[in-house]
């Protein structure tokens, strides 16, 4: 407790000892050569903030990606290393993309959640012709207003998930003549969902009791659930995101609400924090662990055995992305971007570890594949704490084009402004 | 008055003793140590988390015993280790100080525990609801609320009433005073950071079912806490009570009638009001060492 500052030996090798662990922590970055031998994948997302629990499925599958591709021989017979950072905020993401891909020199950029984030990585990505494949953005203005040539998505848009989820509720006779009451982020992404599920509640004859814009950062949703009993909706409609949906989930079960539940956009993480007998409704996913495919299959085997528990759909978006991009640089025999480019808009077939191969639309660079939608399971026919849902089968069915779900050109147009 | 609104108003009334259970202790700190404590947050979130890993074996009733307990003394570790050396220094420096503590411990449960959050459901014994007409109320709320108003009254009984509150509230208004009255202060800080640590850690414990279970669970609590310190004014009991009410009943409203995507936006503007026209909050009482 002294007032005192003596300029003391002990202090200065204090001081002069935390200067040499600082700068002994970013040393390993200075020193990062260039070597022709080895071909270098960035991969951005964010890993702390709300969006942090499925950054961290995003890396961990990234990972394990690159891990196989070195172990079949690599990229054009060299190896892959990955350079893997925390993108924070858009402002952050955008400095670290630029020192990817100026200093380190890396063949593209892997990742992504945010979809303001996506659209400052595409920027410095298109201003120095470098592919960046978007892994978690969903915002229907990255693939329309904000497309870009040199950014592609794996993950759906938000126009996909809506009209996933919206013939679930209309099979289920949950839309004509019937009220829905929604509960909607306050930000960007909340918005785009919300529009783009009133547009679908237009065109098929249901109507909203009730709309409530919830803060991003509010954690008690007590009040919400008391309005939501007393309008008696035929559907709680959750456009919510991150832990938010978990905490919605907990309280709706804690006050004993029965109203069933759905939404238009999901991660499967979500569900597991919820728990059994808490999670609850119909929800859209671009991809789950209990897809009966060969590759879904091999691929949630080697993430359980590598990470002691199943992938989370993030983590397939960020595997099939860095798996996309080795398959096509071997078949080129090319790691550069514009060729690469070339070869996704002409129509390649990829497996995405679902029935049906997936490809990009070279009219917005979206990727066309199935979707599904889980249904939770009641709490006494749940096993364990991973499969505690059942699935849809794939979203369009065997005989429909995978394009339907997709928005058309009139919802929302992209025109790749150079 | 629609049914609907009183139980707004009902509603946002309990909710505000969640918030008291956090602003308690950081007023405490604050009044006492001139620290303002942003690594609260965080001993919240490690409340939760050691429920998880508790009550696996001694169940949620040991949980709610114990995870407060061993969360007040990491709070007394913490004071012994770094609040210590801050205590007549410049508030910036240990706003600085729990502003990096506070980040330590959120990446330290991320490395542990992993970031995804983690399930964690209500007991089966506190399920259900509670009916009373058109009214309904979660029953393990109810028992929450209990727990916590006791909390509350237990704090205030100490405070007010035993030899140990007299020389902290003495410490609060003149800690040279005290000093000179040849009364060491340090014991009573150890005990000061102790308890508001460890009601942290208590509220930790109860959200845990109802709430989801991440690193970063403490940053969701924190600033309407500090708001809520803000308005009721330092070294005020009452005032933080208050304040507490206030700020869940402002929320509850804002929603209840359908501006909803103001509801936090209210409570800042409550602050702003009210240091507009009380500076020092609205029981806050003249500290004079921190008005110079």
């Amino acid at each position: 407790m002294s007032d005192e500052h003596h300029f003391t030996r002990r202090g200065l090798l204090k001081t002069a000892g935390g200067l040499a662990l600082v700068s002994g922590l970013s040393a390993p970055s200075i020193l990062r050569a260039q070597t022709a031998e080895v071909i270098r994948i960035g991969h951005l997302t964010p890993r702390t903030g709300f969006l942090g629990p499925l950054g961290e499925y995003a890396v961990m599958a990234v990972e394990l990606a690159v891990e196989e591709i070195n172990a079949s021989g690599g990229m054009m017979g060299r190896k892959v290393e990955l350079l893997k950072e925390d993108s924070v905020n858009p402002q952050t993401a955008s400095t670290k993309a630029e020192r990817m891909i100026e200093r380190d020199k890396v063949a593209c950029i892997i990742g992504e959640i945010s979809s303001a984030s996506c659209l400052t990585i595409a920027q410095v990505a298109q201003r120095n012709k470098t592919l960046f494949i978007n892994t978690g953005g969903n915002s229907d203005a990255l693939r329309g207003s904000d497309c870009k040539r040199y950014m592609f998505h794996v993950e759906s848009q938000n126009s996909m998930y809506v009209k996933t989820a919206g013939r679930s509720f209309l099979k289920d006779g949950l839309v004509k003549g019937k009220k829905w009451y929604s509960l909607t982020a306050d930000y960007a992404f909340g918005h785009d969902l919300l529009r783009v599920a009133k547009r679908f509640m237009e065109a098929n004859g249901g109507q909203f009791a009730g709309d409530d814009l919830v803060p991003t950062d509010a954690a008690d949703f007590s009040a919400y659930l008391l309005k939501i009993r007393d309008s008696k909706p035929d559907l709680v409609v959750i456009n919510l995101a991150g832990n938010q949906i978990t905490n919605f989930l907990k309280q709706y079960a804690e006050f004993g609400l029965t109203y069933p539940v759905g939404g238009f956009g999901f991660d499967t993480a979500l569900a597991w924090a919820a728990g059994k007998g808490n999670f609850v409704g119909t929800w859209p996913v671009v991809w789950h662990h209990l897809i009966e495919t060969p590759g879904t299959k091999a691929f949630v085997a080697a993430f359980t055995k590598k990470y002691g528990k199943p992938p989370e759909n993030q983590a397939w978006g960020d595997y099939i992305a860095t798996k996309i991009v080795a398959q096509s640089i071997n078949e080129l025999k090319s790691a550069e971007s514009p060729k690469i480019i070339e070869h996704f808009e002409k129509g390649a077939k990829f497996d995405v570890l679902k029935t049906r191969q997936g490809y990009f639309r070279a009219s917005d660079h979206q990727l066309m594949h199935e979707m599904y939608t889980i249904t939770a399971l009641p709490a006494d026919k749940i096993k364990n704490q991973w499969d505690i849902f059942t699935s849809s089968g794939p979203v369009p069915g065997p005989n429909e084009d995978l394009e339907i779900i997709a928005a058309t050109k009139e919802e929302n147009s992209c025109t790749f402004p150079t | 008055m629609s049914m609907l609104l009183v139980q707004q108003i009902l509603n946002g009334l309990l909710d505000g003793i969640y918030y008291l259970l956090i602003a308690l202790g950081l007023s405490l700190i604050f009044s006492l140590g001139g620290i303002v404590n942003l690594a609260h947050g965080a001993f919240f979130a490690i409340g939760a988390y050691l429920t998880l890993v508790i009550s696996p074996y001694l169940g949620f009733g040991g949980a709610l015993v114990l995870s407060p307990v061993l969360v007040a003394l990491l709070g007394i570790v913490v004071e012994r280790l770094f609040f210590r050396r801050f205590y007549r220094s410049d508030p910036i420096l240990s706003l600085l100080l729990t502003f990096g503590l506070a980040m330590v411990a959120e990446q330290a449960l991320r490395m542990i525990f992993g970031a995804p959050p983690l399930s964690y459901s209500i007991p089966q014994a506190l399920r259900g609801q509670v009916v009373i007409g058109n009214l309904i109320y979660s029953f393990y709320r109810v028992v929450l609320i209990g727990i916590a108003v006791a909390c509350v009254a237990g704090l205030w009984f100490l405070l007010q009433k035993t030899p140990f509150g007299r020389v902290v509230r003495a410490g609060v208004q003149n800690p040279d005073m005290v000093g000179a009255l040849g009364i060491s202060l340090q014991p009573y800080m150890v005990a000061v950071a102790g308890l508001g640590i460890g009601l942290a850690g208590l509220a930790g414990v109860l959200l845990a079912p109802i709430y989801a279970v991440h690193p970063a669970m403490g940053n969701e609590i924190i600033t309407p806490a500090f708001v809520v310190v803000v308005i009721g004014g330092l070294g005020s009991f009452w005032g933080v009570v208050v304040a507490a009410l206030l700020v869940g009943l402002v929320k509850g409203i804002m929603v209840g009638i359908g501006y909803s995507a103001a509801s936090t936006a209210a409570i800042y503007m409550l602050m702003l009001l009210v240091l507009l026209f009380r500076p020092r909050g609205l029981f806050g009482e003249r500290i004079t060492r921190l008005e110079q």
